[in-house]
């Protein structure tokens, strides 16, 4: 019987090389593994889809049960940048000046038809998707999405957390793409 | 329903012509609602009749707007609502004006709430509010180079590149 009433679980070793009293395996599979448990997300939510976020973290679909008790409220000590909403022209370069101040490594996923595309708002005042600002890892579709299609989003986001080069924010592709962007 | 008073409005009418006559050009009853359409020029010493007279006391500008009819000579303009709050009575001011004539007096200097509203219709429709102390664009992004409120764009422009997806049927 098990006397350990502690009900928690513990993720699967990446894969390496064991022995007695030790174990080796590649740095940046280790590192994704801890990153991807412990993502800060920061909520960027100006319309519709932010209620749909409100109800990912609340107890029914429990956001934290992917290792994101904590919601980050400060770019500088968060992981992902989770864009849900409109996002006007005028609040593109905020929204920029934001992903700026995010420390590296970061993500960004755009929730909703809105953030990436400009959804139903084809008009002059609405920014025709987040991509124009800032580069984006994974979309979510849906107007808005439902809990578990933003939670599929994370999932993805995860994946790419858990199978990222250690090298792929050095690389000159990255820089490239910020570049493209005009940042830094 | 707005509730009309007739006293109010009838001294309203009688002070409006009295000071300035042939500048007052139309006066009807809209709706349930007193509207005056008058000569731009008049604009400042009109509102500012109607706020320090002591029996009328408009004192609350309810609010601002420009507006574009492009059919008509006069096609843009500016709109008024004023209610005097003692005498729950509310009026309407026009005044209209031409693209190549488009400056109106602002009338911050009787209200200083229209300073937003004034900044929101310059920045839609392009009026320019002489006086103003601070015309510049208030809720588009700065580098904007059009109006765009004005009635002279179609509804959705099938030459833009920014939607050039399949998925938006373009």
């Amino acid at each position: 019987m098990d006397s350990n009433n502690n009900n928690f679980t513990v993720v699967d070793a990446p894969e390496g090389i064991s022995g007695s009293g030790f174990f080796a395996t590649r740095m940046d599979k280790a590192i994704g593994l801890a990153r991807l448990n412990s993502l800060w997300p920061l909520p960027f939510a100006t319309s519709c889809c932010g209620i749909e976020f409100m109800a990912t973290m609340a107890p029914h679909y429990d956001m934290s049960r992917f290792g994101m008790e904590r919601l980050s409220f400060s770019p500088r000590q968060s992981d992902l940048l989770m864009v849900m909403g409109t996002i006007a022209k005028k609040m593109g370069p905020i929204l920029q000046e934001v992903y700026i101040q995010m420390a590296e490594p970061r993500w960004v996923i755009a929730v909703g038809a809105c953030a990436a595309s400009g959804g139903i708002f084809d008009t002059y005042s609405v920014l025709q998707g987040i991509d124009r600002v800032i580069p984006v890892d994974v979309y979510v579709p849906g107007c808005p999405p439902r809990p578990e299609q933003i939670i599929n989003g994370i999932l993805k986001i995860q994946e790419l957390v858990h199978n990222e080069s250690g090298r792929r924010r050095y690389s000159s592709e990255y820089k490239e793409l910020l570049a493209k962007y005009g940042i830094e | 329903m707005f509730i009309i008073n007739q006293e109010i409005l009838n001294l309203t009418s009688e002070k409006l012509r009295n000071r300035f006559g042939e500048a007052i050009l139309t006066e009807e009853i809209e709706m349930d609602m007193p509207v005056y359409v008058v000569k731009k020029e008049i604009i400042v010493d009109l509102l500012r009749l109607l706020y320090d007279d002591e029996t009328l006391r408009y004192r609350f500008l309810t609010t601002l707007c420009g507006i574009h009819y492009p059919e008509s000579d006069q096609p843009f303009g500016v709109i008024y609502h004023l209610h005097s709050l003692e005498n729950n009575q509310r009026i309407r001011i026009k005044t209209f004006t031409t693209l190549e004539d488009i400056a109106i007096p602002s009338v911050t200097a009787v209200f200083a709430g229209a300073n937003w509203m004034e900044r929101e219709a310059f920045d839609f429709y392009g009026i320019i509010f002489t006086g103003h102390p601070n015309l510049k664009r208030i809720l588009n992004v700065d580098e904007m180079d059009y109006f765009p409120m004005r009635k002279e764009y179609p509804l959705e422009d099938g030459t833009r590149e920014d939607k050039n997806d399949d998925f938006f049927g373009r």
